[in-house]
Parts: structure tokens; sequence; C-alpha cells
């Protein structure tokens, strides 16, 4: 088992880390001292005073434009126009001095009534919460109300990635053009998750509020405010908020779960038709990770039980966890380990499965129990500068990269016992035994936290890590490493392509660094 | 009529053993539905304990026991219609009296007065077992005068329970045919059929309320109005007597009766959920999915194989299950795949694969060829183009006209350019049979939607053989023109022939005239006339109404087998790119360059398509609704499945693909030819698909 004692101290206040090479990651005080790349993803800075979130996040993006002293009447219109009968009921029970008091009490019971049917009998706390601070909640990103960086997805083909913003709308920054198209749709609210399509160059699945978009932004137009008539809308009666989203790996259907549903998705987003996927227990759907093989999901619920499903004949085996819900997961590229963290433990555990999924038929293939694979319980740290700082708490977010050669994990920090918030990378290897080594730490500027991580899909001379810091300011980490024979990921698992020649590029790269 | 095809072996031996075990299943779950209703009927809010004991000793009593063996024929009967009338292609009619031919046919005639007759059947059982006023048709009559001989008067409750039976029986047998519900579409996740019937079943349960509340209102609207017709014909066929003291029930008095509409919703929602539980079971029991051996060593099951099946002349059913089951074993099992990749014992030749991957690509070369084909019709539109001067092929033409009705069927010259021969629509062995009639019905025949469609089947047969020159009507009618011009007087198109197949018509029929030059009197005479009927007839609007074309109509009915064109490029995409790693000898290599052009070109032709005005307008969604819209969408959906095919096989061979094998078909498929444009992995820079390069 690894633990945050092994890790070498994290840099001094004041540094930044800007890469990894010859093993280790460099750190300098300055962000100029950046190592030039061949190729250079935009860095940005998205402040959060740039940006101007709605006055009222519950309704519609029309409280902007009309003035807001709209009677009554209007109002309740206008959310039965966009989110039915809940959003009417929550516009009644929200005004209370201009509804008579029996109206205010019925719409609320009302309300509570929809609520629990929907619910399936069993109450869960999550259900009473507000869906903001439902999806604050049960997103990936640290602090999803406050951060003007709300969550980032990078293509899996090409150089480009989308950020959706405090203010609701979502920026696509291509490395290879100057255009940026900002993408807004009256329907596109409280963005929980993007994810692009695979296989696909333009399709941009979006979770909002009450419904899923699909945005397709042609990558060659030069304009920058696409059309909302470019999104599809993909809505269903009692999926809301949607808080995690997930393509197949053959980008055939897209799956969507909301914490409030008890069944996820499935979409045809072609035909615009859904097939739900009910499984009473649990409370809902918070989190969706489909394995790079696209042989199994992981589906994690609000209570203490996730789901890994295999995608054959989609059959699921429960995993009731012991301490809390599932916070995140993530695959190993051949989809044949994951490993998830719980809340409520500093811990990262790993499940292993058989190489065949769906064979004998109906069957995900999970071993018996998860072992811990990495502890992060609260370190103490002695900085070179002398400094004492502590490390450690609860998994935020776990990514690994595409090749399954470095994970990052984000460690939630705890103001109340002086813990800060800090990446955390380990070295892996998945074949013939799982590894795990510590790597370090990366920080950001002064008085930055993590938001969220991300490893690029396609980076050619190791693994290209982009975080969001809470700033608002994105920056991507490169990690600069020869690949040891292990296959470039690619669909169908192909072999790598023209694996020598790739060898070479790096190891040129690597000579380069090290002088 | 009914039994066509069914003595194939593949019906014999799965599709009916399929619907036998659904029926089964809906008769096995009708003594719940019946307990249900039972309970439900008897309902009463103040003597709860008095109501639920009452109505289980009820439920063992003989009027139920009977009922449910009544209502087992009805399921069976409802069953055997599912059987008889499913399709995996819908036939979607382009015009408004196309529809309305459809819905006239005599074959859905006969399917709507069924489904009436069972809805009396399903009425009366509900009226008996619910008892009290609605049990009889026939009671004695309460008039104050009973020491007189007993009289016998009309049960108006009885009698309205069972017209209501016969109209929600009708509008089910219309909404089934308007909404395509005897198209089968296939799900794009495999599940269980439990879970399946699980994650429906509460739909079924909501749509038959919500259906059998509206059907419920019109009932009473349409009782209220003409309800004194069938109470008068009862009482005097029947010499029964109305009761006077009773409440006459076509006035509004008598119809604001909380508990007969409740009792009449109730009954309503029993027989749509019996009805549509046996129609979901049959859908989710066909569209399972088989599992076809690729290879097999015995030599009586070759038939059965993959490669065999999709070879040969199949029904629809077959085929498209053949291809779902190629679909996922090219995405799944590895062991099947390594099959199809293997070498023939001895010989040593990929005779799996060449199969398979020959199917697939006339299936997606016939689709692109289809799609050129109307594009090419859609853009002479008003033009007259030039007669073929060729002799022999005009030759060859009259010639096929003297050989009588095969003359309306001959394949247009786009078919001849096609791998498969020139007589490929009656021999043709790929799924899409159909295609060619379904091709014809957007362009000249706003009467003719379909020939494998329930309205064009024999009937239109005979009409469009009465055109041919055989037929004695032929030789009173002296003028090319008018025939030709007969089947689309009402089309918008002005004054020329619509589309190649109308023109290829022409050198058929022998004129009268010596030459296209000179026309003659007669003929411009006609002409003239013919023109002023069609002009003042359009400018009737319900004319116009009936005959205007249906905006997407023609762009669905284009793609309505589409699933079947999905499913090889899936397949295909897959094969390929597991190729990469798992084709020991190479046998995919050889076909690479023939595969990527021929996606190429369907990939031009799908892209042109869209271009068309209505054809990328997307229908209204009906979310959560049992009523399945999938065939609207499938252009779409073959659209998406084509790029995804295109980018799977770009990015798994990446740079291989600009080596010089892979070039010459790209180059082969380009208007321009741009050799390098492969240069580039697909996916960089721009990301955008490589042939838009070329017409973009």
């Amino acid at each position: 088992m690894c633990s945050l004692s092994l890790f070498p101290p994290p840099p001094p206040d004041g540094h930044t880390t800007l890469y990894e090479s010859n093993n280790e990651l460099v750190h300098s005080n300055s962000l100029d001292s950046y190592q030039k790349q061949e190729w250079d993803p935009p860095s940005l800075h998205i402040s959060k005073e740039t940006l101007k979130p709605h006055c009222r996040p519950e309704s519609s993006s029309k409280s902007a434009f009309i003035h807001h002293q709209e009677t009554l009447w209007m109002r309740t219109a206008s959310a039965w126009h966009d989110a039915g009968l809940t959003g009417l009921l929550d516009e009644i029970s929200h005004s209370a001095n201009e509804v008579p008091k029996w109206m205010k009490v019925a719409s609320c019971l009302t309300l509570a009534l929809l609520r629990w049917t929907s619910f399936h009998g069993s109450l869960f706390p999550h259900l009473s919460m507000s869906s903001d601070d439902m999806i604050t909640e049960f997103s990936q990103a640290m602090d999803w109300a406050g951060c003007s960086v709300r969550c980032l997805a990078w293509h899996p083909h090409a150089d480009k990635f989308a950020v959706a913003l405090l203010d609701d709308s979502i920026r696509v920054h291509n490395s290879k053009s100057a255009t940026a198209p900002t993408l807004k749709h009256r329907l596109q609210r409280n963005v929980a998750a993007l994810a692009w399509k695979p296989l696909c160059a333009s399709a941009l699945a979006v979770a909002c509020q009450n419904c899923v978009l699909v945005w397709h932004v042609d990558p060659t137009s030069l304009s920058t405010r696409p059309s909302s008539g470019c999104a599809q809308v993909l809505s269903h009666p009692g999926h809301s908020p949607v808080t995690s989203l997930a393509w197949s790996p053959s980008g055939d259907i897209l799956l969507s779960a909301s914490p409030v549903d008890t069944s996820m998705l499935v979409w045809d987003v072609a035909s615009e038709s859904c097939i739900p996927l009910q499984r009473v227990g649990g409370g809902g759907v918070t989190f969706l990770s489909w394995a790079p093989n696209g042989s199994r999901l992981l589906a994690a619920t609000p209570s203490s039980l996730f789901r890994v499903w295999e995608t054959q004949t989609w059959t699921c085996e429960r995993w009731p966890t012991l301490k809390g819900r599932c916070q995140t997961g993530c695959w190993s590229p051949d989809g044949s380990r994951l490993l998830f963290a719980v809340q409520g433990e500093s811990l990262i555990y790993s499940l292993s499965f058989m190489d065949t999924p769906g064979e004998p038929l109906g069957q995900v293939g999970g071993s018996k129990m998860a072992s811990v694979v990495a502890d992060l319980s609260e370190t103490t740290f002695n900085t070179l500068s002398g400094e004492v700082s502590r490390i450690g708490g609860e998994v935020q977010s776990l990514v690994w990269d595409p090749r399954g050669e470095r994970l990052a994990v984000l460690i939630k920090g705890d103001l109340d016992r002086d813990t800060r918030a800090i990446i955390a990378i380990f070295k892996t290897r998945n074949s013939p035994v799982f590894e795990l080594l510590p790597c370090g730490f990366i920080q950001g500027c002064v008085g930055e936290e993590p938001q969220l991580i991300q490893f690029h899909m396609q980076f050619k001379k190791g693994a290209l890590l982009t975080v969001c810091w809470s700033s608002g300011r994105i920056c991507h980490v490169p990690f600069y490493f020869v690949t040891a024979g292990l296959p470039r990921l690619s669909l169908g698992s192909s072999p790598p392509v023209s694996h020598s020649q790739g060898v070479n590029i790096d190891r040129q790269l690597f000579t380069e660094m090290s002088t | 009529m009914l039994l066509l095809g069914q003595d194939h072996w593949f019906i014999k031996k799965v599709i009916c053993w399929r619907a036998a075990a659904s029926v089964a299943w809906s008769v096995l779950l009708l003594p719940a539905f019946t307990a249900a209703f039972v309970l439900l009927s008897r309902f009463s809010f103040f003597h709860p304990i008095q109501w639920i004991l009452g109505s289980f000793s009820f439920i063992y009593g003989s009027y139920v026991i009977f009922s449910i063996v009544f209502l087992c024929l009805v399921v069976l009967s409802i069953g055997f219609f599912s059987l008889q009338f499913y399709t995996v292609v819908p036939s979607i009619p382009c015009t408004r009296i196309a529809l309305l031919g459809k819905v006239l046919h005599p074959r859905q005639l006969f399917h709507s007065f069924s489904h009436c007759v069972m809805g009396i059947f399903v009425f009366w059982c509900a009226a008996v077992m619910i008892g009290g006023r609605y049990q009889a048709l026939i009671i004695p009559c309460s008039a104050e005068n009973s020491f007189e001989s007993i009289h016998m008067c009309l049960n108006e409750y009885h009698l309205f329970f069972l017209l209501a039976g016969g109209f929600l029986g009708f509008i089910y047998s219309l909404l089934y045919v308007v909404n395509n519900m005897n198209y089968v579409s296939f799900p794009c996740i495999q599940q269980y059929k439990y879970l399946r019937v699980k994650g429906a079943f509460p739909l079924v349960i909501k749509h038959s309320a919500i259906q059998a509340l509206y059907s419920v209102r019109n009932f009473i609207i349409v009782y209220y109005f003409l309800g004194y017709i069938p109470r008068a014909w009862f009482c005097t066929a029947m010499n029964l007597k109305r009761d006077s003291s009773a409440l006459s029930l076509d006035s509004l008095a008598g119809l604001l009766d909380f508990s007969l509409i409740y009792h009449l919703w109730l009954s309503g929602t029993f027989l749509l959920m019996i009805w549509y539980t046996t129609w979901l079971l049959f859908k989710i029991y066909i569209t399972e999915v088989v599992c076809f051996p690729v290879q097999t060593a015995f030599s009586e099951k070759v038939n059965e194989c993959l490669p065999k099946v999709l070879n040969s002349k199949q029904p629809p059913v077959l085929k498209y299950l053949a291809l779902q089951d190629f679909a996922l074993l090219s995405q799944h099992a590895a062991s099947r795949r390594h099959e199809v990749f293997s070498l023939s014992q001895p010989g040593g030749h990929p005779h799996n694969w060449s199969t398979l991957s020959g199917e697939c690509l006339s299936l997606l070369n016939d689709l692109t060829h289809k799609l050129i084909a109307y594009q090419e019709a859609i853009a002479s539109n008003g033009r007259v183009k030039q007669q073929p001067v060729d002799g022999d092929n005009r030759s060859s033409l009259s010639g096929s006209s003297v050989t009588g009705p095969s003359s309306v069927e001959d394949s247009p010259p786009w078919q001849e350019q096609s791998t498969t021969s020139s007589h490929t629509t009656k021999a043709s062995t790929s799924v899409f049979k159909p295609s060619l009639s379904s091709l014809k019905s957007p362009l000249t025949a706003p009467f003719s939607p379909d020939i494998n469609s329930p309205f064009g089947s024999p009937a239109l047969k005979r009409l469009t053989a009465s055109i041919d020159p055989g037929s004695p009507w032929y030789g009173s009618v002296q003028s090319p023109h008018l025939i030709r011009r007969g089947p689309k007087l009402w089309t918008s198109s002005t004054d020329s022939p619509l589309n190649g197949r109308s023109q290829r018509e022409i050198p058929i029929l022998p004129c009268t005239s010596p030459g296209p030059q000179k026309p003659n009197f007669l003929t411009v005479w006609l002409q003239n006339g013919f023109d002023q009927v069609k002009h003042f007839l359009a400018k009737r609007v319900l004319v116009m109404y009936l005959f205007n074309k249906l905006p997407e109509a023609s762009s669905q009915a284009l793609f309505a087998d589409s699933q079947a064109h999905i499913w090889a490029l899936e397949g295909l995409s897959h094969l390929v790119a597991a190729s990469y790693s798992e084709d020991k000898f190479g046998v995919v290599q050889t076909t690479l360059p023939d595969i990527l052009s021929s996606m190429l070109n369907l990939q031009k032709a799908v892209d042109k398509h869209f271009k068309l005005p209505h054809a990328s307008s997307k229908p209204v969604r009906t979310s959560g609704s049992l009523v399945d819209a999938s065939y609207k969408t499938l252009r779409f959906a073959l659209r998406a499945a084509l790029k995804t095919a295109i980018y799977r096989i770009t990015s798994t061979f990446g740079d291989h693909l600009t080596t010089k094998n892979h070039q010459k078909p790209l180059q082969y498929s380009t208007v321009q030819s741009k050799p390098n444009y492969f240069k580039k992995p697909a996916f960089s820079d721009h990301l955008q698909l490589p042939v838009c390069v070329y017409y973009a």
C-alpha cells in the first residue's frame, strides 16, 4: 500500500509545478521558466469578475433581460414552460409574499409529495437539497458553486477542450485555431458535466439543470456564437438535475444520470429517444464512468452503494460500501481495473475484473472484494524552506491518463484541520502486476486551490494533465516519460502505430529535457 | 394472402415460436389484469372491507372464469394479428391520399373490423364482470303498469358499453396503422426480456389510461349526437321497448354520470392494457437477438450460418436479425470474429469474410445509388432530360415492354451500374427488396406509396399492370403523355416528367406519332385539356390538401430500411478496426479499399441529401411515449453511424491509410482528386471529415 509519507515533500509556497521530467516534478517560482513545447495548449485565465452569474440561479436566464417586477402570473407561466410542474410549484413556494399562504403550503406539500413519489418510497437525505446544492455535492469539481470554471472536457481525439463557466456558457478552445466559440442556450443552466462524443469531430454533450444538450459545433466554422439551433435537447420527465454523462467509447450511445432519478437513461442521440435502466436502491445515480474499452461502466449512487454494469446485456453488480457514497472512480485503459474513492475515507480502493466481460453472458466478472491500494490520510511534511505543511484527506476526483502510467488524485482540504487541497500524482503500472508509486505533488500559485483535473487524451510524449485552479486559471502540466512498451490507447485495443518511431521522439525529447 | 412466406425455416422455427411464447405470456398475465379490473371496478370508498371481500369472492365466480376464457381467445387473435401484420421496414405514406389509401386498404379494413368485434367482446366481458345495471342487454321493463304482461326492454347501459367497445377497437386499429405500430424497431442496447418488459410496463399502463380517456371522451361526444340510431335500430330489430322511466343516455343528464364514465374508462384501460401488453411482448420477443453460427461443420446446418443467411433471399426479419447479430459479433465476440477472419480449410479462401463484407457493401452501394437517383430526380424537376438515343437501350427497353407486366418492375439504369445485375428488383437478395418501390413512391405516384405496403400490395399491382401495354385499356388511350402524366398529375411539378423512372417508361409505349419532333394534333389537344383540368383541380383546396406531398415523408421513406445499413456500417467498421490486431491472414486488407470507397461515396450522397429541403428538419419529439417514432429519424441515425464508422477506421489505421494500396480507392471516390488528403490523420487540426473537403 502506498501512503503519502512516501511522497517527496511539496514545493515551498510560491513555487508552481511546471512539468515532470527525469522522473521528478519540476517546480519554479515563476511561470516564465515554462519549458517550451512543440505544441502549446492554450493556458487561460478566466477570472470571476469577467463573468456575470445570474442573480437568481434557479430561475431562467430570462431574468437577465426582463424586468424583475413582472407579475407572478408571468413568472409561473415561464416556470411552467421551462421546468414543468415542478418549476411551477417551486416558483409559487418561493414567492411567499405574493401568494396566499394556503397556496404556498399546498405547493410545498405537492412538491414534497412529487419528490417523494419519484424516490420510490425510500427517503434519502439528498432529496431534500435544492438542485444547486445537489450538483455542488455530487460534482467532480472542488467548489462547483463558487469557482468560475465548473467543468472541463478534453476532446478524445483532437487538441481541443471545452470549459463550462459560472455564467452557464461553454467555451471551446482549440489549440490550432484562435476562435473560441461560446455556446449559450436558453436551457443551458447549471452545467454539471461535459462530454465529447468519441469518434466524432463535433458533438459535445452538456449536462444541464433540466435536460441534456448535445451541441454540434462544426470545427471549421468561424462563428464565435453558434446558434442554439445547433443543439439537440434531450429531456425526460423526472430526470433533473443531470450531474453526470458518459458516451460509450464506440460513440453510439450516451448515458445520463441524475441524483433524483433511480434510472439512468440510455440515449440514442440521433433519434432522441431513451431507454431507462432502472435499479431501485441507492436513490439515484450521481457519477458515471465508462471503461475505455467499453466493456464496463461504473455508476455511483448518493447512498453507500455503487454498481458496475457490463455493457453487453446490461446487467449489474452491486457494491455496498461501508463508509459512504462513492465519490469518484476511474478505469485502467484496458478496463480490467477500477480505482475508486469513498466519501468519508482517505483511501483509494482497487477492484479488478476478469478479462472477458459478459462471458458467461450477463456476468460482470468483478473480483470478490476491493483492496486498498493507497492511504491518503493526513501527513505532515517539512518543506525545503523549513515550513511545515499538512496534506491529506478525502478524495474529490481521480483521473488516470490514457496510457495508464500516471494517476492524478485531487485531495480535499480541510480548513479546521489546516490541511490544504492539493493534487497528488502517482506512477502506475497495470501489467503484469498493479503497481502504484509516489511521484509528487502539484501546486499552483499562492492562494490557489485546485478545482478540476483532467488528462489530455492524445498526448504523444507522455501525459498532459490540465488543472483548473480556483482563481480561474487553467494550466497544463506535462509529464514527459517513455512508455514501457504499453500499447497506445486506441479503440478496439489496437497495437501501437509506428511504435518505434514514437519511442524515438520520446527519447529525443527526454535527452533534450535533461540537458 | 395472410400466410405469405410463412413456410420459411426461420419463420417456422424461430418467429412462430417466439410469437407463441409472447402470446402465452400475455395469456398468463390475463388473470392478474382481470383481478385488478374487478377490484377497481367495485371500488367503494366507504366500505373498504366489504369491497375487498366481495371482490375476492366474485373473482372465483363463474362469470370471471368464463370471461377469462373468452379474453384468452381475444388475446390469441391479437397475437395472430401481430404476427401477420408486423414489419421491420415501415411503410411511410408520402401524401395524405396515400395515408387514406392505407387506412382503406381491404387488409386494414379487415383488421379494423376484427378489432371492432374483439372490442365488443372485451367490453361485453367487462360489462358482465362489473355487473349491476350493465349486466344484460335485455331487461324486464320497470314500467308502472306491471300488472300487464311483462315487457322486455332494452338496457341502454349495456348497449352503450358494447358500442364503446367497438369504438375503442376501431380507434386502436386506426392508430395502429397511422402510427405504424406494426413496425418492429430494434433497441439500441441488448437487455434481457424480463427487464425490457419491466421497463416498458409502466409506460403501457400510462399510455392505455390516457388513450382510454381520450377515446371515452370522443365516444361520449359521438354517442351524444348519433346514439339514437343504434338504439332505435336495436329496439326495432329485437322488438324491444325503450324503458320510458329510465334516463336516456344521449342526453346531457344521462351522460354526466360519474360512475358510468369511470366504468367506461376503466374498461377501456383494461382493453387497451391487454392489447398493448400482447403487442409489447410480441415486439420484445421478436427483436431478441438470434445468435447465428459463423461457420459449421454440419452440412445440413449450412443454411443457418450467418454468411449464408445474409447472402441469399430471405424474409426481411431474418435479414435484420442476422445483421443485428453481425453488428454485435463484430463488437463483442472475439472468438466469433476469429471465425470470420479464418480461411476455409481446403483451399484457404476467406469465404466467410468475403461473403459478409460483400453483402454489407452491396447494401451500402444500393443505398448510395438510391440516394443518387433520388437527388437526380429532384434536380431534374422542371427540366426535360435528353432521351436516351442509344438504340440498344431503346430496343432492350421496348423489348421488355413486350414481355408484359415485368416492364413496370424494370430497374432504372443506375441499377445497372451497380455490381448487382439489372434484375435485382425481382431476384434481389438484399434486405431492401422494397427499396425500388419505395423509391418510386415519393417520385412518381402519389397513389402508390409502396408495393409492399398494405395499400399497395395486390390492388396496386393490378393498377400498375393496367397501364401496361398488354392491357385493353392501353389501346383506348392513344397519347403517351397522358399515361406518362397520369400518375403524377397532382404533384407540384408543372410540365415535365419528374424523374428518371417515368422517362424510362416513354420508350416502352409505342407512340402513334412518327417521332417526338412532330406531336400530332390529338396529343396537343389532349394535353391542353389535361393541363386545364389539372389547373382547375390544383386550385381546389381539398385536392391540394390530399395530394400535396408531406414535407419529410419522402426523406423518411427513402431511409425506411436504414436500420440494416446502420448495422452493416457498425459491423464492417468494428470488424475492420478489430482486424488491425486480430486478422492474422490479412483477409481484410484486400477489401479495405472497397469498404472505404463505399463508405465515402455513401457519405457524399448522404451529405448531399441533407442539403435538400426538409431533409434535415426533425420531427416533433414524443418523449416517454409508447408509440415508437424512431423510424422517422433513421436518416439521422444513419448519418451519425456512417461518420462514426469512417472515423473508427481512419483512427484505427491512422497513417497506414496513406500507403499506396489505399490511396487508389480514395482518389477514385473523390470528385476532385486530392490524393494526399489522408496524409494527415483524420482527427488532426480542424477535425473535419476528410470527405467534406471535396465538395465543401
